[in-house]
């Protein structure tokens, strides 16, 4: 029972950090979809559709939304897992604090965790209620895509702990969001179908747990889901989030207990 | 082991990082209600016996019992009955004076409401109570150890562990800790505390060791480590430009250091020692006649050499 608890615990630490910024939070995770779903899914979308060759034959709106969301997921998730993750272990050091306490360093390193999965759950909800007033989910399966989005976030939170726990410069940081992060968002399936890309990068793309995420989400929202592929994503995300949750249990245990 | 054993017990403790030998074999008894004291430089060990001690730092061998538990068994147990101070501050800066308390109170199971008035009383305890409301961001060091310190004790901790508790503070705020922590130690309460400071260790320690180089190379109460290291007064005599020959004053005291600007005599009358000198007409500059502190004993056992 204990067990149980005790990640919880260090969960309301970030909890009580993040009242002090929460009102900000939420203006971003509403204003965001507004700004991206009017300007790509309306502004760009009605070009798109123009030249009756849209990618998979749905309005672009349709399209691009699910996999706004599904970057939007990732976006959260390695912010939330990058810089508070090494300030918790360099600068602030709040984990030294909960270590000292009965709470061991798994404890500290799931509770954080929890944190990162409430903000991309809220997030999501957010995002898919915005999408939804635009008009552009056209499923009631389109309810999934939150805890598909959680599964994303997982994906990427999971082993970006890792990666923020066990490096010495935090410049590597940038490095990642610069080289991974932002290539990821623009060309994993988000905006147009990877099939348009050079064969490598088609290739690598499939790689991507995020171009795992934009299918899985665009299939749930269009309301068009086969059941093989759907199943091939979960486990493909899934795969990610235990992989990086071993690695990161490591980094924390390497980090934090000297 | 019962509840009357030490509340620390080591025997051969050593930690090792690769190579390097941080802990070296030292053996420990700290019984209840005792202040006890690791006295070095940096580097000598002393940091890294308080971070096994508070079970987040596994052992590298021999044995070590905290409160009678196992620390590589037992880690979550035995730190629920230690209160932490380290070395640098693991607060929260974003977070109130209260919030950083009632959170670290929730990591021990603790509920809000036996939290409320125990908050309550470990600020007033600290002289926190003004700031309560405050972030912890912009308040001094001083405030921050202070907070710290009521942190460590929100759940009635059967033994503080206190890393450099004063390191970096001014005078002013460093008196105002020593003094929250000798009445913590009226109280009965256990603790152990390294430090460099020569006079933190005096004011706060029944016991104390000596660590250098991983080893423990001197243990006993303050006076007694004066007694057996250094002798009762020290004659302190600075020169012009001339400086007698060495040796000169050899016969006049117990022991002699002549060190670059000053020459120190170790003597059990410090008085008729620095008349005796005087009367041998030597070009002196200055004679100061002290006490002989811990400081002597710790500069005559781990040298005057500065290692980092």
């Amino acid at each position: 029972m204990e067990s149980i608890l005790q990640p919880l615990r260090a969960y309301e630490h970030w909890l009580a950090q993040y009242k002090r910024v929460w009102r900000g939070t939420i203006g971003t995770s509403l204003v965001n979809p507004i700004l991206y779903l009017t300007a790509l899914g309306v502004g760009l979308g009605t070009l798109v559709d123009r030249t009756q060759n849209a990618p998979g034959g749905v309005p672009y709106l349709e399209f691009v939304a699910p996999g706004l969301l599904a970057a939007a997921a990732m976006q959260t998730a390695v912010t939330e897992s990058s810089w508070p993750v090494t300030a918790a272990i360099k600068w602030s050091r709040v984990y030294h604090a909960m270590i000292a306490t009965p709470l061991t360093e798994r404890d500290a390193f799931v509770g954080h965790q929890l944190f990162v999965v409430t903000r991309v759950l809220t997030g999501a909800a957010a995002y898919l209620s915005i999408i939804a007033a635009f008009g552009a989910v056209s499923s009631w399966l389109g309810l999934l895509v939150v805890p598909v989005a959680v599964l994303i976030g997982t994906a990427f939170s999971m082993p970006m702990a890792a990666f923020a726990a066990i490096i010495e410069d935090e410049r590597a940081l940038v490095t990642v969001f610069r080289f991974l992060v932002v290539p990821m968002f623009l060309f994993s399936g988000t905006f147009f179908p990877v099939s348009q890309l050079p064969l490598v990068f088609e290739l690598a793309a499939y790689v991507t747990p995020i171009w795992h995420g934009v299918e899985l989400c665009r299939m749930l929202t269009l309301g068009d889901v086969e059941p093989a592929a759907a199943l091939g994503h979960v486990v493909y995300l899934l795969a990610w989030t235990l992989v990086g949750f071993e690695l990161a249990r490591r980094a924390y245990r390497k980090r934090l207990l000297g | 082991m019962s509840e009357n054993g030490p509340m620390i017990y080591a025997r051969g403790l050593v930690k090792r990082f690769g190579d390097l030998v941080a802990v070296d074999g030292i053996d420990l008894d700290v019984q209840r209600g005792e202040a006890f004291g690791f006295l070095g430089p940096n580097g000598a060990g002393k940091s890294s016996t308080m971070r096994m001690i508070g079970c987040v730092s596994p052992i590298s061998g021999g044995t070590l019992r905290i409160l009678g538990l196992d620390p590589t068994a037992d880690g979550p147990a035995i730190r629920g009955r230690l209160g932490v101070v380290p070395q640098q501050d693991t607060l929260d800066t974003e977070l109130t004076v209260r919030e950083n308390v009632l959170i670290y109170g929730r990591y021990f199971g603790l509920s809000r409401r036996e939290l409320r008035p125990r908050i309550d009383e470990l600020l007033d305890f600290v002289q926190l109570t003004e700031r309560a409301g405050d972030k912890v961001e912009p308040l001094s060091g001083g405030m921050k150890r202070r907070l710290t310190i009521a942190r460590s004790l929100i759940n009635d901790p059967d033994l503080l562990l206190l890393d450099e508790p004063t390191t970096g503070l001014d005078p002013q705020a460093r008196h105002v800790v020593w003094d929250r922590l000798f009445r913590l130690k009226q109280r009965g309460k256990t603790f152990v505390v390294t430090t460099h400071y020569m006079d933190e260790a005096e004011q706060l320690c029944d016991r104390l060791v000596v660590m250098d180089n991983g080893k423990i190379v001197a243990e006993g109460s303050p006076s007694q480590l004066i007694q057996r290291y250094s002798t009762r007064e020290v004659v302190e005599i600075r020169f012009d430009d001339e400086r007698p020959r060495n040796g000169v004053f050899e016969d006049l005291a117990d022991r002699v250091e002549e060190l670059p600007d000053r020459v120190l005599l170790y003597t059990r009358d410090g008085d008729a020692t620095a008349i005796a000198v005087a009367e041998r007409g030597l070009p002196t500059h200055s004679t100061l006649v002290r006490r002989s502190t811990l400081e002597d004993v710790f500069l005559h056992l781990t040298g005057r050499t500065l290692v980092d």
